[in-house]
Formats: C-alpha cells, sequence, structure tokens
C-alpha cells in the first residue's frame, strides 16, 4: 500500500498511509477507535477506492486488475456477514460460488477447512443454532476456503468471550507461521505478540511501522499505545 | 464460464431460499392482488363502463381489465422487496460478502436482479392461477406469450429497487419508498382505468400517467396475454430497463457512487 488518501466528504479519514507487510507475517494494525482502520480495510477490500495511491494484494494491483486481487484475499469482517437461515455448509458453499470456485470437489474442501478449526461435526448446523465464538470461527474457516495469500481481520475478536478470543488470535497466529500473509486490524493491545509486524494507526496516519518488541521498548505495549494515541487502547 | 454460472445460481439460489424461507412473504404478495381483484373490482364493475380498445375484441369486464396491471403491481412490490432486502443486507453486513467476490460489480447486481425477477415471476403466475380458479381467465396460449413481457417488466421494476436501494439509506426510511414510488406509479397508470377514462377527467394526469414507465408494463403485460406485442411499450421498457441498470451500476460503484459514505 503506497501514498494512500481517503476523505469522507470534507473529513479526512487517511493521510498518505504507506506499508508493506511480507507474507509469513502475522501484522497487527492497531488504532482506537475512529483511527481509520474500518476504512483502510473498505479500501483493501475495494469497497471503497482511494482517488490516489497504490494497493497491491500479493502482487496484483487492485485498481487495474481487482479480480485477481480480491482472489488472492480472505477477509473477515468485523461485522457478522453470515446467511443465520442457512447451514454452515451452505454458508460456504455460497462464499465459494461467489468466488468462482468449481463445485467439483468442493465439500471435500469445506469439510477439510472446517476440520482445520475443529467445526466440521457442525457443518449442518444452522448458524443460528451457533454460538459467538463458533460463529467467528466458521467466518475465519470461510475466508480460507478458497486458500488465499493473504488474510485481512477486521477486529475479530469483538463480542467474545475470553477463552474464544485467545483461542482465535493463537490460531491466526499459526496460519501466519505456515506462511500466510495476515493483517489483523485491532484495538486491543492484548492480542499483539512482540514477534509480531506492528503497525499503529491514528486519526488517519501511520504512527509507527516495525516489529512490535522494537516499537515498545521497555514499556507494556499497552502504556506505549496509551502515550502515543492520547487514548484507552 | 462456469464461475459466472455458478454466481449465477449461488445468487439466485439464495433469494430463492431466502423466498421460502419467508411464507408470509408470498402469501402477502397472494393476497394483495387478489384483493383488488375479487373486492376493489367487483366493487368498482358498476361504477366503470369499458369501451372496447386494444387489445380486446370485445367488452370485458372490470376484473378482466384489471388483470394485467395486478400482474404488474406484483412485480413492483417485488421489486421494492428487493430493494428492501438490499438496504436490509447491506446494514446486517452481507452485502460485504457480495461486494467483496472478485467478479465484477455489474455481474453480482445484475444476478441479484435476475434471481429477483424470478421469484416475481413466480408470483404473478400463481395469482394468475388463482385468478382462473375464480373464473377470471386469459386466453390459453397467453399464459405462456405473457412470459417474455414478465421478464422484461420484472427487469425493469427489479432495477428501479436497485437504483432506489441506492438513495435509501436506511430500513427506516423505507416508508417513504412506498407513499413516494409505490402508490403514485401504481395510480398514476392504465392498471387500474384505461388511459382515455383519464383524459376526460384531466389532459395532464392523461399525459403523466401515459408518461409513466409502469403503465408500459401494464400494457406490454396486457397485449402479451392476447398474444399481441406492444412494440411502443416494449421500446420504452427496454429503454427504461437499460437506463435503470445504468444508474445502478453507478450507484454501486466504489470510486464514484452513494456506496461512499462513512460506515
Amino acid at each position: 500500500m503506497a501514498g494512500l488518501h481517503f476523505d469522507y466528504g470534507s473529513k479526512q479519514a487517511l493521510r498518505d498511509v504507506s506499508f508493506d507487510i511480507q507474507s509469513g507475517t502475522f501484522c497487527a494494525l492497531l488504532g482506537p477507535n475512529g483511527a481509520g482502520k474500518s476504512t483502510l480495510v473498505s479500501l483493501l477490500t475495494r469497497l471503497l477506492v482511494a482517488p490516489t495511491g497504490k494497493i497491491s494484494v500479493a502482487g496484483h494491483d487492485l485498481r487495474h486488475t481487482p479480480r485477481a486481487a480480491l482472489g488472492e484475499l480472505g477477509v473477515v469482517f468485523q461485522q457478522p456477514t453470515l446467511d443465520l437461515s442457512l447451514t454452515v455448509r451452505q454458508n460456504l458453499s455460497y462464499f465459494a460460488a461467489l468466488h468462482g470456485m468449481d463445485r467439483a470437489g468442493l465439500p471435500k474442501r469445506i469439510d477439510a477447512t472446517l476440520d482445520r478449526l475443529g467445526m466440521v461435526e457442525r457443518a449442518d448446523e444452522k448458524v443460528r443454532a451457533l454460538n459467538g465464538g463458533h460463529r467467528r470461527r466458521m467466518e475465519l474457516a470461510r475466508s480460507l476456503l478458497h486458500e488465499p495469500k493473504v488474510l485481512l481481520l477486521d477486529e475479530p475478536t469483538v463480542g467474545l468471550d475470553a477463552a474464544a478470543r485467545s483461542a482465535i488470535t493463537a490460531h491466526v497466529h499459526e496460519l501466519a507461521a505456515d506462511g500466510l500473509c495476515v493483517l489483523w486490524a485491532t484495538h486491543l493491545t492484548d492480542e499483539v505478540r512482540d514477534t509480531d509486524h506492528l503497525l499503529v494507526l491514528d486519526q488517519g496516519q501511520i504512527l509507527a511501522d516495525g516489529q512490535t518488541g522494537d516499537i515498545r521498548g521497555d514499556q507494556p505495549l499497552s502504556d506505549w499505545f496509551l502515550s502515543q494515541t492520547g487514548g484507552p487502547a | 464460464m462456469s464461475g459466472w454460472w455458478g454466481v449465477l445460481r449461488a445468487i439466485a439460489g439464495r433469494e430463492l431460499l431466502r423466498f421460502v424461507h419467508q411464507r408470509e412473504r408470498f402469501f402477502a404478495a397472494l393476497v394483495r392482488p387478489l384483493v383488488w381483484l375479487l373486492v376493489f373490482a367487483a366493487g368498482f364493475r358498476a361504477a366503470l363502463g369499458l369501451s372496447i380498445i386494444p387489445p380486446y375484441q370485445t367488452y370485458i369486464t372490470y376484473e378482466t381489465y384489471i388483470v394485467p396491471g395486478l400482474c404488474a403491481m406484483v412485480l413492483l412490490f417485488n421489486g421494492m422487496q428487493s430493494s428492501l432486502s438490499l438496504v436490509y443486507d447491506r446494514e446486517m453486513g452481507s452485502m460485504r460478502l457480495l461486494l467483496t467476490s472478485p467478479f465484477p460489480r455489474w455481474w453480482l447486481l445484475f444476478c441479484r436482479l435476475l434471481g429477483s425477477t424470478a421469484i416475481s415471476i413466480l408470483q404473478v403466475y400463481t395469482f394468475l392461477a388463482v385468478a382462473a380458479l375464480f373464473g377470471i381467465t386469459m386466453p390459453g396460449i397467453g399464459y405462456i406469450t405473457v412470459l417474455p413481457a414478465l421478464v422484461v417488466g420484472g427487469l425493469m421494476l427489479g432495477a428501479l429497487g436497485l437504483v432506489l436501494s441506492n438513495f435509501v439509506k436506511q430500513l427506516e426510511n423505507f416508508a417513504g419508498v412506498m407513499n413516494f414510488v409505490i402508490f403514485p406509479m401504481f395510480f398514476l397508470s392504465s392498471a387500474l382505468y384505461p388511459l382515455w377514462k383519464m383524459s376526460e377527467s384531466s389532459e395532464l394526469l392523461h399525459d403523466i400517467c401515459a408518461a409513466n414507465p409502469f403503465t408500459h408494463v401494464v400494457e406490454l403485460i396486457r397485449f402479451a396475454l392476447y398474444l399481441q406485442w406492444n412494440l411502443s411499450a416494449l421500446s420504452w421498457v427496454v429503454a427504461y430497463t437499460v437506463v435503470l441498470c445504468a444508474i445502478a451500476s453507478w450507484g454501486y460503484d466504489p470510486a464514484r457512487g452513494m456506496t461512499k459514505r462513512k460506515g
């Protein structure tokens, strides 16, 4: 991402945002509420298009080759995007069709993806019957179904209990260790590890870009974050 | 190509499933025109005298006259229902999933439009079947020749729904759509009374009715039910469909359209 600006009318949302994330990296995009994280996610998923700047996903320019770029991107939105009246499998099949995936072998692929998240036995249950943690896991499974190279998660642990938060955070760290490029937008410092790549966004600008341990120094991350953004982490 | 077809099948299939899950929607869609046909028309048949006008070749009952208008009403309400569910999807978040598909946005919206049109047509045929049970029938082949007219009319009114879904920001604002779109379109048309009747009261009202896109849908269906193509109505309906699809496509364009708003 390079030189990105975005405004909502007269309100400036993002100012000259540039960063680069390598594959096999867990990158935490940390920012207080209203920092511009959701705008950044909307731009990365092409729900919005910035007038200036460049976004590349796995080497594909989002402006000029959106189909290739979006095909490499898995997304978990902050707001749930599941059809509650459909089963887990039906939701995943719908997503697979939206991504142009071949129907041959799809049931096996869905089972394998759900299995990785310990959800395979819930495949034929209606999503309405799942608790919050399982719904989130299902959305994570769905975002991985087409085997993307980049995984984007916008505050994915909002509304989850401590155990579910910890499990999802740990699982996504494992995915990054397996080679996936992960961008994890959050305002919760306890989800970020010292070895993670850290981007701090505040008032539409990147305040820090580097390894978390180097950035926070001797201070706990929450204290450092508070001192930089002037608000609670 | 199979990917494109798969997207159509998935989006249209989801619309159909959603419709099946909402049985009350099906009954509402069926009861509404039947009330008009069996209650309103029964009361008005004595008050309104109809002369012989094309495509009819003899005197017809008022019930027979308003059937095409009621078919179009089903399409209109379903187009608005589709618009409502688009706004709902946007508020609930599932629109994001659709719009982040790698396929072009115009295709995603067109698939949605096709799905909603298919449901509209299903409802129209159910209405025609119930009307036939009450003895209000059309020429036998007319039930087949009306299909293309229903497809074109359904696409036009569905495209209108797509456009409106861009302008209606919240579900609560949907009552305004009822007041300012559905009712004027329906009453300022040839659905309930022939245009020459309207000109007897006011030339201005007649001209407004004649320009109303919904009138063209009604007339297209009316002629098709009697095995005739009203080319003027067809041309207008196709033209309106193209324009509305273009506006909807612009509205959903991430770089320019109405979706560029915070939230």
